[in-house]
């Protein structure tokens, strides 16, 4: 039983950031009806911009401060942010100790503008175009973002830690009632699965109680009638766009600590990402979230020892397996409406 | 000629002629001059020309004639490799089983991965084709070690059986060769500063491009051909006037794994290791990009379309900023340094960044590719030369009316 708990809880971080990027597609599909393979691009900048946020915050001039003296009995020359002249030296603490979560307010105005400038700049060119272009002019751009990010920061995954508040683990199950130090569970992982839930709560809930959200809606259904009824449809889906984008962004805020970033986690993620869609059944936003999740929780019992004693390798590959036999005997995926590109 | 017509045989002879002659085109400029660089004559670059044709043809086969996307292709060349390299270690380093060996493992592989793909089109069977060739890159990496060496790769050993060729001395290096035809070895011709070199692989695996070509072009001409070009234009008008198309996607599919097997198994033959990287996504990325470039669905388009990747991967990875700076240095310092520091990011370790734009501006600009772009080229001058004509003659036609 804890084993099984203390499996579905590692499932959980990743299956949330499958979650929110499978979201962020199933949009795209849905309003737009295009396959954007750029996305899990959108995920790295995501990343990187927590990277930067933490950079930007730490760039420092050095002083020498005469009291204290090196290991060569030296002055010590101290490292001073800059930003500890504007805000005094606690707060500054603070601000840097805290700099992924408050390159989350940095995030989403620039992956919004990303998003929107993506979807008028380009995508919006490939509508009547086959899906087959759609796909490669996206994935030109994913290896054009990809590289960009590759030259102004390396190669290296770069570190990018969780707020001091929320590094190291806790005892799940000590608090649920099982013995001591079976279940230990990350603070930060728990952070992003609540994190994960905030988002994709307040995407459908924007989705489903709002106005704007009630025409998309209807737009995914039946694009030209809305269109004739006078509403400016494109508009309005290029906006999703930009949310998609923005979805995809905090997904990659939140994960920087996690996995340090490096420029080619978007890739990484963006082929499992186009399983879980697959699997969740394209254009079916619930099936795109539920999908996420469970397959994130699927592969962490596929890595479990005992399911690797009997069938070695098997985490490596279980995701493509149940994509394959979900599209072979549900060609719809699990929550797929007809008619979504089966063209 | 060899059942072609006029204008297929011409363009087979060009590009016999054009792969026979590639030590001499690849090397027009002399050893020491500052062109140098550009040079692609080499053996090694030259291999992967033809052999990277030969992949990209292949591809050809399904996406051009049938429209079908795949991304997983790199697996049946991966899988390839895998064959050839068995062959050499079990049997012998003829490359001849070698290479049989590894289409027809490539051939059955990608049966198995067709039969279930081409159950779903357009945007799922992308998804499924690379889902598995993920999923075999993932397996050679970890579970099928014993079989793939994982990490390290494979390479002849002196441990291995060998049944037909004699035990290695000690100390000897195995050596891929064709009845005794060292596959790397080399003449160098040299004339005045030019330098020419002639490598035994390099026309093997021309050979084996040409033949690759020319079955490619019996194809697009026969009617299983035809077949194929109308899946791409209606499929489902097809399945109204009661054709399964289903064995005709599934044939091309198989077609073009094949190919890829071969392509795999001449890059053992010309280079005797295989590794799993070959199977990456990427890798079926690159051939996607091959075909793209040079035109999809035209015969020349894939084989342009491969050289051109793989020369400009070898040479514009090359180049550094030592060389940026020599050739700007003519102009003013400021002016000069301005170029280097635009085009140092394009370059060297920025080739990905470079091929990822020029893939971008292809799809965007120019979906059919260099042949498309030559053929707009040409179009553009002969309907300029028929107003021309046409012009006198209008305004003669007009006052007697």
């Amino acid at each position: 039983m804890e084993a099984i708990i203390l499996q579905v809880l590692n499932g959980l971080d990743k299956g949330s950031a499958y979650a929110l990027i499978a979201l962020g597609l199933t949009l795209i599909f849905g309003t737009l009806g295009v396959v954007n393979f750029a996305h899990g691009a959108l995920f790295m900048i995501g990343a990187f911009c927590a990277v930067t946020l933490s950079r930007l915050l730490t760039l420092s001039y050095s002083v020498v401060d005469e009291t204290r003296t090196d290991f060569l009995g030296n002055p010590l020359k101290v490292d001073v942010p800059y930003i500890q002249d504007l805000v005094g030296e606690a707060t500054a603490g603070v601000i840097i100790d805290w700099s992924v979560p408050i390159a989350i307010l940095v995030t989403i105005p620039i992956m919004m503008l990303i998003g929107v400038l993506m979807e008028r700049g380009l995508i919006r060119h490939f509508y009547k175009r086959p899906h087959a272009d759609q796909i490669l002019v996206t994935f030109g751009l994913a290896i054009v973002l990809q590289e960009i990010i590759k030259y102004f920061y390396g190669a290296n995954p770069i570190p990018t830690p969780a707020p001091a508040a929320f590094a190291g683990s806790f005892d799940f199950g000590a608090m649920i009632g099982f013995d001591p130090n079976v279940i230990i569970y990350p603070y930060w992982r728990l952070v992003y699965f609540l994190f994960a839930c905030l988002i994709l709560g307040g995407v459908f809930a924007f989705l489903q109680f709002t106005t704007f959200g009630m025409v998309v809606r209807a737009g995914m259904a039946d694009r030209e009638t809305v269109g004739v009824l006078g509403i400016n449809i494109d508009r309005r889906f290029t906006i999703m766009f930009g949310l998609a984008a923005a979805v995809a962004g905090l997904a990659g805020v939140m994960y920087a600590p996690i996995n340090s970033p490096n420029y080619h986690m978007g890739m990484d993620f963006l082929v499992l990402s186009f399983v879980v869609v697959v699997v969740g059944g394209m254009g079916s936003l619930v099936g795109a979230v539920l999908a996420g999740f469970m397959l994130g929780i699927l592969e962490s019992f596929a890595s479990m020892r005992d399911v690797l004693y009997y069938l070695p390798g098997i985490n490596q590959v279980i995701l493509y397996l149940v994509a394959i036999i979900v599209l072979l005997t549900r060609p719809r995926g699990l929550m797929g409406r007809a008619g979504v590109m089966e063209d | 000629m060899l059942g072609l017509e006029k204008a297929d045989a011409r363009l087979l002879i060009f590009v016999a002629i054009l792969t026979m002659l590639a030590p001499f085109l690849l090397n027009p400029f002399p050893v020491n001059s500052a062109l140098a660089q550009f040079n692609a004559g080499y053996p090694d670059l030259m291999q992967r020309f033809v052999i990277f044709g030969i992949f990209a043809i292949g591809f050809n086969i399904l996406f051009g004639l049938t429209g079908y996307l795949s991304f997983g292709h790199a697996a049946f060349l991966g899988a390839g490799s895998y064959a050839a390299i068995w062959m050499m270690k079990l049997l012998t380093m003829n490359i001849i089983p070698a290479i049989a060996l590894s289409i027809v493992v490539a051939g059955l592989f990608s049966l198995a991965v067709g039969y279930i793909s081409l159950r779903r089109s357009g945007i799922y069977f992308s998804i499924l084709t690379l889902a598995f060739a993920q999923m075999s890159y993932a397996l050679a990496y970890s579970v099928l070690t014993p079989i793939t060496g994982g990490e390290t790769g494979l390479q002849p050993k002196t441990s291995d059986p060998r049944v037909l060729d004699s035990a290695l001395a000690p100390g000897e290096v195995a050596r891929a060769n064709l009845f005794g035809f060292d596959m790397s070895s080399t003449e160098i011709m040299r004339v005045a500063g030019w330098e020419f070199t002639f490598n035994v692989g390099y026309y093997v695996a021309a050979i084996m491009m040409l033949l690759a070509f020319y079955v490619s072009i019996r194809i697009f001409r026969s009617p299983f051909g035809l077949m194929l070009q109308a899946v791409k234009s209606n499929q489902n008008r097809l399945g109204y006037t009661g054709v399964s198309t289903r064995p005709y996607t599934l044939a091309a599919f198989v077609i073009s794994g094949m190919y890829a097997g071969l392509a795999g198994g001449l890059m053992v033959a010309m280079d005797t290791q295989a590794g799993a990287e070959r199977m990456f996504w990427t890798a079926s990325g690159e051939v996607v990009l091959m075909t793209i470039l040079g035109g999809a669905g035209t015969l020349l388009g894939p084989v342009l379309g491969a050289g051109l990747i793989k020369y400009m991967e070898n040479i514009v990875s090359k180049i550094n900023k030592f060389i940026l700076e020599g050739w700007f240095s003519w102009m003013p310092d400021s002016l000069g340094d301005f170029f280097v520091t635009v085009i140092y990011p394009f370059v060297g370790k920025g080739w990905h960044l470079t091929l990822g734009l020029l893939f971008m501006l292809v799809v965007i600009f120019l979906p059919g590719g260099l042949m498309e772009g030559t053929r707009r080229i040409g179009s553009a001058f002969s309907s300029r030369r028929k107003a021309d004509q046409a012009g006198p003659d209008a305004a003669n036609a007009q006052p007697a009316e």
